[in-house]
């Protein structure tokens, strides 16, 4: 029974930092290469849930649906990026702040027009519906395995890419001197603009896969968006491999700390006081991870730069 | 500083002082009586932009979790309201309590406290990780709030009345509007003042050039401390203040997106101008009213508004109108 719940919710937690690492390699990869705060990417991640299930009804398909879907907001993402951000390159950050904050409310409303306010639901392909048993006498759905397993191939490539191709080394050129990198013949205007498609690819990527267990609606990305940026910093801004190490530590410790929390706490009050006060501090449990993580290491896990 | 643009400058304190002294009889006149408990609201999260922009304008520091501020100064008058309708004693045997005199004093230090807890650990880092942190604090007190089961967990506490004040009745919308305005324009007069105080200098020198002024001997630390828990103490009596006006409590008063609104008020008005952050808060809180009566789809208007902003102005609406924006 206690294994039973451990594997469960530790594959659950695994699952939520897969869907985080998604949304956390883009915002790393634009703030350390870019230097630009963006706060809008959650609007990509929600993008990408919507079209995933407009799209995925069109076609009678979630597969076809999410493979659609994540090219087209990896688009507007560039056109977003030629459109505003570039001009954003030389500001303070307060200014980025500023504009990509105006980004999350254009965006919110965009898709209040076209799709309304009330939540759609997502459901995952009938080939995926069912459960398996991860262990003898354990079952668990099938669909969210495959999330997994998806996040993990795309964090394998991903550093594939960073590691071994040449776009790969123009990131690494550019996220440690941007200057230099141009001086030496990159052109930076072209990885930019690619690096923001590939974030907002990556997010509508977890935004498809994260609304089969969530719902699809408005405001669903800045709740991760926030998430995504404590993976970011406690990773170190800029490295992929400490997005990856934060978001499943910030996985692990939001879903362990909402499932240990109730439990340890009803042997001390009465349940339902018990649960409330657990799932209060349960959602500050993430938030106290980085804290500790920042006083430990003021530049995050993996951080090189300030 | 040159003699004419400091005239100028005074001249448009002097006019803004004034249309504010003027608004409620000409909104009565009107007939437009409604807005004057908007306009009061303006004022306040005018003075919690203020209190921002002391630490960030000045300092250098941007803070991204200042709504937790706001939050806890409307969290206390919130508690000490429900504390006497409820007739149930606080801990040690103390009262609830809606005296103002009491209550927001009490805000202000709690408020204050908390800044100097939060500020102890976050300002041992710089940069976008201060912002990080910051907001990392707001979000602990922003899910500590909502689980604050005795108190409404995440509906919050709706005000039996507000804070009582001798003999001032808060409850009528121009009494209310013109205590808030006095004590804006106090906390405004008093942050100009500190602006161009040694500790006014001595911040600006560490936003500038922290390593040159901890080198000329000044402990850097400790005035970056003094200034951040000075704001969030100011910011906790804009949350007293806050609390009186929509007779309510609440966690969604220290949500990350109402420390981004205060980020944007700032910023759109003028950075480190102190001035810029009172027309920053209320070109905002306008606007917002404006173009929510004209569409419901008023959030896409206004976003594209902040974009353009950003991308085109520099020195915010201050520097726009001449006042000259005083940020390096």
């Amino acid at each position: 029974m206690i294994l039973q719940l451990v594997i469960e919710q530790g594959l659950n937690g695994l699952q939520f930092g897969v869907t985080l690492f998604l949304m956390a390699a883009g915002l790393t990869l634009v703030f350390g290469v870019m230097d630009v705060i963006h706060l809008s990417h959650g609007s990509f991640y929600m993008m990408g849930a919507f079209l995933t299930a407009s799209l995925g009804s069109r076609f009678d398909s979630y597969l076809i649906g999410l493979a659609l879907a994540i090219p087209a907001v990896a688009l507007i993402g560039m056109a977003v990026e030629w459109i505003a951000i570039r001009r954003l390159y030389q500001r303070q950050h307060l200014d980025q702040v500023l504009a990509t904050f105006g980004l999350i409310m254009i965006f919110n409303e965009l898709v209040r027009m076209v799709w309304g306010s009330q939540p759609i639901f997502l459901s995952p392909p009938a080939a995926l519906a069912g459960t398996v048993e991860v262990l003898p006498g354990i079952p668990y759905p099938l669909f969210r395995l495959a999330i997994l397993a998806a996040g993990l191939a795309v964090a394998v490539l991903l550093a594939v890419m960073i590691r071994r191709t040449r776009l790969g080394m123009r990131l690494r050129a550019g996220a440690s001197d941007r200057a230099m990198a141009g001086a030496l013949g990159v052109d930076i205007d072209r990885l930019f603009t690619i690096v923001f498609g590939l974030g907002a690819g990556l997010a509508a990527l977890a935004g498809g896969m994260a609304g089969t267990v969530l719902s699809v609606q408005v405001g669903m990305g800045e709740s991760i968006l926030i998430l995504a940026f404590v993976v970011v910093v406690i990773g170190g801004i800029g490295s992929i491999k400490g997005a990856l190490v934060g978001a499943i530590l910030v996985g692990l410790v939001d879903t362990l700390a909402r499932t240990a929390l109730p439990v340890a706490l009803r042997s001390a009050m009465a349940a339902s006081q018990a649960d409330s006060v657990a799932a209060s501090l349960s959602s500050t449990s993430v938030y106290l991870l980085m804290v500790l993580v920042l006083a430990w290491r003021p530049k995050g896990l993996y951080g090189a730069r300030t | 500083m040159a003699p004419a643009p400091e005239l100028r400058r005074r001249l448009a304190l002097a006019v803004l002082l004034l249309a504010a002294l003027a608004l409620p009889p000409v909104l009565a006149a009107l007939g437009q009586g409604y807005y004057v408990g908007f306009a009061a609201r303006v004022l306040i999260m005018a003075m919690a932009a203020l209190s921002l922009d002391l630490v960030m304008g000045l300092g250098g520091m941007v803070s991204f979790g200042h709504a937790a501020f706001l939050g806890i100064g409307a969290y206390v008058v919130g508690i000490g309201s429900w504390h006497v309708f409820e007739g149930v004693p606080l801990p040690f045997g103390l009262a609830g309590s809606e005296n103002a005199l009491v209550v927001w004093p009490l805000a202000m230090l709690a408020a204050g406290l908390a800044a100097l807890g939060i500020g102890a650990v976050s300002l041992r880092t710089t940069g976008i990780h201060f912002i990080m942190i910051t907001l990392a604090f707001a979000q602990m007190l922003f899910y500590l709030a909502g689980g604050l089961k005795t108190y409404g967990g995440d509906d919050g506490i709706t005000l039996y009345s507000r804070s009582s004040l001798g003999g001032l009745n808060l409850s009528d919308p121009f009494t209310f509007y013109y205590l808030c305005l006095g004590l804006l324009a106090a906390v405004l007069a008093a942050f100009l003042r500190l602006a161009d105080s040694r500790f006014g200098m001595v911040l600006k020198g560490v936003r500038d050039n922290e390593r040159r002024m901890r080198a000329l001997g000044f402990p850097t630390y400790r005035y970056k401390l003094a200034a951040f828990t000075l704001s969030g103490a100011v910011c906790g009596l804009a949350g007293a203040l806050l609390a009186n006006a929509s007779e309510f409590a609440g966690p969604a008063y220290m949500g990350w997106q109402r420390s981004g609104e205060l980020l944007v008020m700032v910023v759109l008005g003028g950075m480190g101008s102190l001035v810029g952050a009172v027309l920053g808060a209320a070109a905002l809180l306008i606007l917002e009213e404006a173009l929510a009566g004209l569409t419901q789809h008023w959030q896409l208007l206004l976003g594209a508004l902040l974009l353009l902003l950003a991308l085109s102005a520099r020195r915010g609406l201050w520097g726009w109108l001449g006042g000259g924006g005083r940020h390096g």
